[in-house]
């Protein structure tokens, strides 16, 4: 129990180290070094949870169960590798003149800061402290997102700030008659905002009013998972800031957001008996994935592309957990672990791309196989997995939702490997050129620090060739939690 | 009996409509550091007026004549509709609040039809810029109206005062807003600051004094005597029915006299009121008028809103 | 129960939520930005009065602390902040200048209507007063998206964010009496964060297109320039 404690206060003794110390050249490594301090944290606390099941802590304030351990060990994992990233590339920018001493603090300090409001929303017990964490994470990275001081990248930041608070505000008042429906029950007594408790007791709550809760609780967490209408905020943000920061919003951030609606699906499954939580989910995930799909094709700026592929997956993730069956859920859960992997590699390789490019129009980003393979081949790579190729991981993800689809609801089948078919042909026609096209005059290699990125797609083409025993069994608890039994 | 303190009731309206014209007056000089007038001077200035031979213009049809007796008439009708003194009377019995807002309409649909009837450009302009305005004030009006009636069970405005009297002081916001509102449209309907200015001619902002520029002696004091009436109306409906308590509920000498010193009293600090905004407010562009009255519907409207958001029975 | 039925303090609470309803309609309307600012400051002080009322009508101690809370938060600090940020930046003589008034009016109106059809089922379930005047906080929230729709002025955005935030807490202390306590310092931290980041943000737009007016950022569209 106590690793959930120190997992906690790392980052925030991160935040204050770095405040201090944030703008010197071993900021980086300082950053690093906290990150896997956390990672060492997650994996005993990984252990503790698998061999002794879910655990509470005493003032019921904190709560791991084998869905959020393996969220929090995801988290800290991309957290570690995009740090090691970070350290190189916020040196290169700062060298180039991006940037100053003070924003390059500014841009420490936050990333800690998301990192303690990510493990907070993941194992945080009270719904309402899981609200607070959730808007914590956009105030870390607002300023963030406007780190260059560009119009460009303040009006990203503008959007994201007021589109994503006025979504996250729904989610409050959606918490409100949540806590309002537990105060019925009197059972619940001063637990009444604890998830556990809740779930406990979710059959007690009024359904009417845990239906409306959903409604708003969907719709503001889902502006943070970057749902279909709500996803305005989304390219702009990843686009226009640091690419780190694109690859840890991606990675992590909009995982935690589809965290809190799958908790809050499962006390509204439990309360109203009916499908209508999950219908909705689906809803919103397949017209999230056609919309995206769609819009891959119109995209000039190569990380405005790979933003609207992540909404694309978001919205399949989504889905699957709409369909709520073990073998959707399972296939939903291993699906948020290699698209995580994945795409926060790719942001790392596109990352590189830019800075040799020196500038993110993909039209101006061509020849990278030619003038330095390993950023050509590290996008060409990521973009094959992403696009959902065998042997990645991402296909095996793909695959089974396609089946557990096939199950339930064979008729949206076609739709969704039609959206695939799009998605794969939207990203390769920005691919090709980029990665085989002739090289610009001048262009030369830069310093770049690729292991991170093989490290996370050697992984994914791991997890997409057999997946490992205990992963599985991980999986396994973590769907039986969440729709009732395993898949199998 | 009953029909004869209600005549008695309506006579003492028509005359102290002009007194509180007067104490109106007074209060602004005080306020603005003038040396005011006695209280009695709308009386002199009436007989004054009646006195002098009235001057018709060339064209003026019948409709001219006939429309300060027909604006009159209905003004004093409307008054022995609201209680002053006492409820219960026969004449608050007979009417509703519908009627009376059906008198005011009546008498300022003449006023307006003389506005027009001599064919200057400042009648006819009065006249549409009254229109307009009433247009927009009397939905308004209405809507408090029946936002009060929503919370009284009835139109009529003696029993909704009964109601007031019988449940006690209680904080309806609905009231709060219906008094606002109805305050509002009471001084856009009366002309008075910030919406139209009774004492001045200036012919680009006037309203009412437009429509009344041609007429003379008896006729234009019987216009003048009208307008304070209807001021008074208004005073006395916004008094009385957000205000009832001191209101005689059965005709004897005591509840009579008590209720008499009560609506003395309140239409005394309303003046008052009155006298403060008009010295505090400047009067507004006519074409802002109807953002001040939209303002007056919206209130009313939320007075109708909160009225079934918050009170209504569950 | 109807409001005949009860106590003062109990109706006061119900005229309180009407006034904040009124101020919202208000900021609707309202287009000079410091007149903005000074009416989102008297909602955050009836806010907070309504919230020591329900404490006292309904005798729950712990709210009193949410109460000095909103007072010192929302009622004071927060709209000095923004007065003076205003002042600062020279713009107390900007207009936001609503477009299509009655639409707009037209439109607050029917939210509230639709908030009040929203929370009907929870009506039902409770007996307490104070949950009669959910409809009018849902409402509140919904008036301040309507007026960060209508508007283009940045600070009149947050004035609209702000006053969602009020409707939140609102509708926290009129169905449920308040959040855990834990919750509640939390929320009270993240809106004082956010608002000091809008602070740097007013600096960082106005700096990067010389104006507040938030159309136009306009720089990141689908449509191809």
């Amino acid at each position: 129990m106590i690793a959930v404690y120190v997992l906690l206060l790392i980052p925030l003794a991160g935040m204050v180290i770095l405040a201090l110390r944030g703008h010197g050249p071993r900021a980086g490594r300082i950053n690093t070094q906290l990150n896997g301090l956390t990672l060492a944290c997650t994996i005993v606390l990984a252990v503790d949870v698998l061999l002794h099941g879910p655990l509470l802590s005493s003032g019921k304030l904190l709560y791991i169960d084998s869905f959020n351990v393996y969220l929090v060990a995801l988290t800290a994992f991309v957290g570690l590798t995009t740090s090691i990233f970070s350290g190189s590339y916020m040196q290169h920018e700062r060298e180039i003149g991006r940037i100053g001493p003070n924003r390059l603090r500014l841009y420490h300090t936050m990333y800690q800061g998301f990192m303690l409001a990510m493990y907070l929303v993941l194992t945080t017990n009270n719904m309402g402290v899981l609200w607070v964490a959730m808007e914590g994470a956009t105030l870390a990275t607002v300023l963030l997102v406007s780190l260059y001081r560009t119009p460009e990248s303040v009006e990203a930041a503008w959007k994201y700030f007021i589109l994503c608070g006025v979504g996250i505000a729904q989610a409050l008042f959606g918490t409100v008659l949540l806590y309002f429906a537990a105060g019925q029950v009197h059972a619940l007594g001063d637990d009444a905002l604890l998830w556990t408790a809740l779930h406990e007791h979710a059959a007690d709550l009024n359904p009417g009013i845990v239906s409306l809760a959903f409604v708003f609780l969907l719709v503001g967490y889902g502006t943070k998972i970057g749902l279909v209408p709500l996803h305005n905020w989304l390219p702009d943000a990843h686009s226009e800031g640091p690419t780190p920061m694109s690859a840890i919003l991606s990675g992590l951030l909009l995982n935690d957001a589809l965290y809190a609606v799958v908790r809050c699906k499962m006390l509204a499954d439990g309360s109203l008996g009916t499908h209508l939580a999950g219908y909705l989910m689906m809803g919103f995930g397949l017209l999230s994935f056609l919309v995206a799909v769609l819009f891959l094709h119109r995209q000039t700026d190569i990380k405005r592309l790979f933003s609207y592929s992540s909404i694309e997956h978001m919205g399949l993730m989504t889905f699957a957990f709409g369909v709520g069956s073990p073998w959707a859920t399972f296939a939903a859960l291993f699906h948020m672990t290699t698209h995580s992997l994945t795409k926060s590699a790719i942001f790392v390789t596109v990352g590189h791309a830019a800075q040799l490019a020196g500038t993110q129009r993909m039209e101006k980003i061509r020849g990278l196989i030619l003038t330095q393979p390993v950023i050509g081949w590290g996008l060409l790579i990521g973009t094959v997995a992403i696009a959902g190729f065998p042997p990645f991981g991402v296909f095996a993800s793909e695959f089974l939702l396609l089946i557990a689809t096939m199950r339930d609801y064979p008729w949206l089948t076609p739709l969704l490997l039609l959206g695939v078919g799009i998605a794969f042909a939207g990203l390769f026609r920005h691919l090709q050129p980029m990665v085989f096209g002739d090289v610009p005059e001048g262009q030369t290699p830069i310093p770049a620090n690729l292991w991170p990125v093989m490290l996370h797609l050697a992984l994914v083409l791991w997890l997409g060739l057999s997946l490992p025993g205990f992963l599985g069994d991980w999986f396994n608890q973590a769907t039986q939690l969440i729709s009732g039994s395993m898949a199998q | 009996m009953a029909w004869l303190l209600a005549l008695f009731e309506t006579l003492l309206f028509i005359g102290a409509a002009p007194l509180l014209a007067g104490w109106i007056k007074r209060v602004k000089c005080r306020l603005q550091n003038r040396k005011a007038p006695s209280v009695f001077q709308p009386y002199r200035d009436l007989r004054k007026l009646y006195r002098k031979q009235p001057i018709l213009p060339e064209p003026a049809s019948w409709i001219f004549r006939a429309a300060p007796y027909i604006v009159f008439a209905s003004t004093v009708l409307s008054a022995a509709i609201v209680p002053l003194v006492a409820v219960n009377l026969p004449t608050a019995q007979v009417a509703d609040m519908i009627v009376l807002a059906g008198f005011l309409a009546l008498g300022r649909f003449f006023l307006v039809l003389a506005g027009m009837d001599i064919g200057t450009a400042f009648g006819g302009m009065g006249s549409s810029r009254e229109m307009t305005i009433s247009s927009l004030a009397e939905p308004a009006m209405l809507m408090a109206v029946f936002t009060l009636a929503m919370s009284a069970h009835t139109t009529n405005l003696s029993q909704a005062m009964n109601y007031v009297l019988d449940t006690g002081v209680v904080l309806r916001p609905s009231f709060v807003f219906a008094m606002l509102s109805l305050m509002l449209v009471a001084i856009a309907e009366t002309g008075r600051i910030p919406v139209d200015n009774p004492a001045t001619h200036l012919e680009l902002t006037m309203i009412h004094e437009a429509m009344i520029l041609e007429y003379s002696g008896r006729f234009l004091a019987l216009l003048e005597w009208a307008s304070q009436i209807k001021l008074m109306l208004y005073g006395v409906l916004v008094a009385n029915v957000f205000f009832p308590w001191g209101v005689a509920q059965e005709f004897t000498l005591p509840a009579l006299g008590m209720g008499l010193a009560a609506i003395t009293l309140k239409l005394g600090l309303l003046a008052i009121v009155l006298g403060l905004s008009e010295v505090l407010f400047a009067k507004m562009r006519i074409f802002r008028v109807q953002e001040y009255l939209s303002f007056a519907f919206l209130l009313s409207v939320l007075g109708m809103l909160s009225h079934i958001i918050l009170e209504a029975q569950r | 129960m109807a409001i005949e039925g009860l106590n003062y303090y109990q109706q006061a609470v119900l005229l309180l939520a009407a006034l904040i309803a009124l101020t919202s309609f208000l900021m609707l309307g309202q287009s000079r930005l410091l007149r903005l600012v000074g009416i989102f400051g008297v909602q955050g002080v009836l806010l907070a009065a309504t919230t020591a009322m329900v404490a006292n009508a309904l005798d729950f101690p712990h709210l009193y602390i949410s109460a000095l809370l909103t007072l010192a938060l929302k009622g004071l600090l927060i709209p000095v902040m923004l007065h003076r940020l205003v002042v600062r930046m020279g713009l107390h003589r900007e207009m936001d200048t609503v477009q299509h008034p009655a639409l707009v009016m037209m439109g607050g109106t029917s939210l509230m209507v639709f908030s009040y059809y929203v929370s009907l089922p929870v009506v039902k379930l409770s007996s307490l007063v104070t949950v009669n005047t959910i409809a009018v906080s849902l409402a509140v929230v919904l008036l301040g998206m309507l007026l960060m729709i209508t508007r283009r002025h940045a600070v009149a955005q947050v004035v609209g964010f702000m006053s969602i935030e009020n409707g939140l807490f609102f509708a926290a202390v009129a169905s449920t009496q308040g959040m855990p306590m834990v919750v509640e310092l939390g929320i009270a931290f993240d809106v004082l964060v956010a608002a000091v980041i809008f602070g740097v943000f007013f600096f960082q737009i106005r700096s990067s297109i010389d104006s507040l007016n938030v159309d136009r950022l306009n720089r990141l569209s689908e449509v191809d320039r």
